[in-house]
């Protein structure tokens, strides 16, 4: 006897099984067309907007607070004991800083021959504060509070403290979605900054967890000058990151099996524990080119 | 009707504390898993079809936000809900080691199926690393929060269970 077929008087009910089968199918649907098209993306993330994201900027900045105040209570006791030190220091500090200015101004005389470049100083910038992060454990990634009404595209690279964070990856009208530098699935394009050879930068959730570096690979190094210490930068020929931004400094490097490439990892500038406000960069690299 | 909307209002608590505050108290950088804690418990204290349901909405939550493809998420959420709906029968209002044990497999589960979608399949093969830092960690940790959110969770369908009785 076919479960589905009505019996007269009785009220028709769907059995469990094929509605798993028919969600399913949904869910399989779902994927493929968020995969393979953006379609989806807009009425989704208006959706997230109204509903969600209100509340999680309250609730973070509660939590926030909240967690401020009892870190606070633990540190007292440590603080006065430190203080009491500090004031020997400062003491002994101050005859020291006077002869670190006139290696200052050295230094600024060597950077100009040097040309280190600071060009992402003159991009305009907008702050945001981080209120949610990647609800599974797997990923790095965050929910900032500005979106499209604050000028915020996909794509738009992510700061904090001068060193890269990430890209925005979804624009909600309020929010965005920031995939992070070391995030599983993310692959910078790089180059050292001293020699300009380019390399690629791979997120690593593993190698982040355990020894805090990512990594990176695909580096022609063919003078072997490139050793521990050395930073990186986002590279030239990359299409989504804009040049000169200072992704970490060199952890090891070692040549590949090829005898052609280099591969090793890469310490980020930024400590990703402890992040809670980003700059967005507010230009995008299509639209510069475009000029 | 009402329990859709107490199931709404629990899903959209739970993703809330999950994706701030307990992110906030995460240790070594885990949170724990409370949509799963909603996920097993609509199913096996209802049926089903409620955990179908209750999987694919959080999971399709999930998605929006973090997900890296649309629809992953809510297909394995909801399989974990249809599962546990299938333990009702064995359930009763004053266990706690069904349900205990129910929340402990179905995180591990979650873990295991994610990983082997999504990064399996892209090469990662350290699996014993992601087992003993990452699934397993999160799972225990989901059990003690469990243990905070189950009672209330049973306090409130308990309520709303007798209600329905009452009216002939």
């Amino acid at each position: 006897m076919s479960p589905i077929v009505k019996k007269k008087g009785e009220k028709f009910t769907l059995p469990s099984k094929y509605l798993l089968f028919i969600l399913a199918l949904i869910c399989a649907a779902l994927m493929v067309v968020s995969f393979s098209t953006d379609a989806l993306d807009k009425p989704v993330n208006t959706f997230a907007g109204f509903i969600v994201v209100p509340f999680q900027s309250g609730i973070s900045s509660v939590g926030s607070y909240l967690h401020d105040r009892s870190e606070e209570l633990a540190k007292i006791k440590e603080l006065i004991e430190e203080n009491a030190e500090l004031k020997q220091q400062v003491d002994k500090l101050t005859e020291e800083n006077t002869k670190l200015q006139e290696d200052k101004y050295e230094l600024n005389n060597l950077r100009n021959l040097f040309k280190i470049d600071k060009m992402y100083d003159e991009y305009d910038k907008v702050g945001a504060r981080i209120i949610a992060r990647d609800s599974g454990n797997f990923y790095h990634t965050f929910i900032v509070d500005k979106g499209s009404a604050d000028g915020i595209e996909v794509d738009m690279n992510v700061l904090a403290d001068g060193g890269l964070v990430g890209r925005v990856s979804e624009v909600g009208r309020n929010w965005s979605r920031v995939v992070s530098v070391v995030a599983d699935n993310s692959n910078i394009s790089g180059k050292i900054i001293s020699t300009g050879d380019t390399l690629i930068v791979s997120g690593n959730l593993k190698t982040y967890e355990t020894d805090g570096c990512v990594d990176f690979s695909q580096l022609i190094d063919a003078d072997g000058v490139v050793n521990k210490g050395d930073k990186v930068t986002t590279g030239d020929i990359s299409d989504k990151f804009l040049p000169d931004i200072l992704i970490g400094y060199v952890n090891d490097v070692k040549m590949d099996s090829n005898n052609l490439t280099k591969s090793g990892t890469i310490t980020p500038a930024v400590d990703f524990a402890h992040l809670s406000e980003v700059l967005i960069i507010l230009e995008n690299k299509q639209t510069i080119d475009e000029d | 009707m009402k329990k859709a909307l107490l199931g709404a209002a629990f899903l959209l608590l739970f993703f809330l504390l999950q994706s701030t505050v307990f992110k906030y108290f995460a240790i070594s950088n885990i949170g724990p898993n409370l949509l799963i804690i909603i996920t097993c418990a609509f199913g096996f204290m209802y049926s089903d079809r409620e955990g179908l349901f209750m999987g694919f909405f959080a999971g399709l939550l999930c998605d929006i936000f973090f997900g890296p493809i649309l629809g992953i998420n809510a297909l394995i959420y909801m399989f974990i809900g249809f599962v546990n709906g299938k333990f009702n029968r064995l359930f009763y209002s004053e266990d706690f080691i069904l349900p205990g044990s129910l929340f402990l497999s179905s995180n591990i589960c979650y873990g295991l199926v994610y990983y082997i979608l999504i990064f399996l399949l892209r090469g990662r093969f350290q699996f014993t690393y992601y087992l003993m830092n990452i699934i397993l960690p999160e799972s225990i940790y989901t059990l003690v929060c469990a243990i905070a959110f189950y009672p209330l969770l049973l306090i409130c369908v308990n309520a709303l269970k007798k209600s329905e009785q009452r009216r002939p």
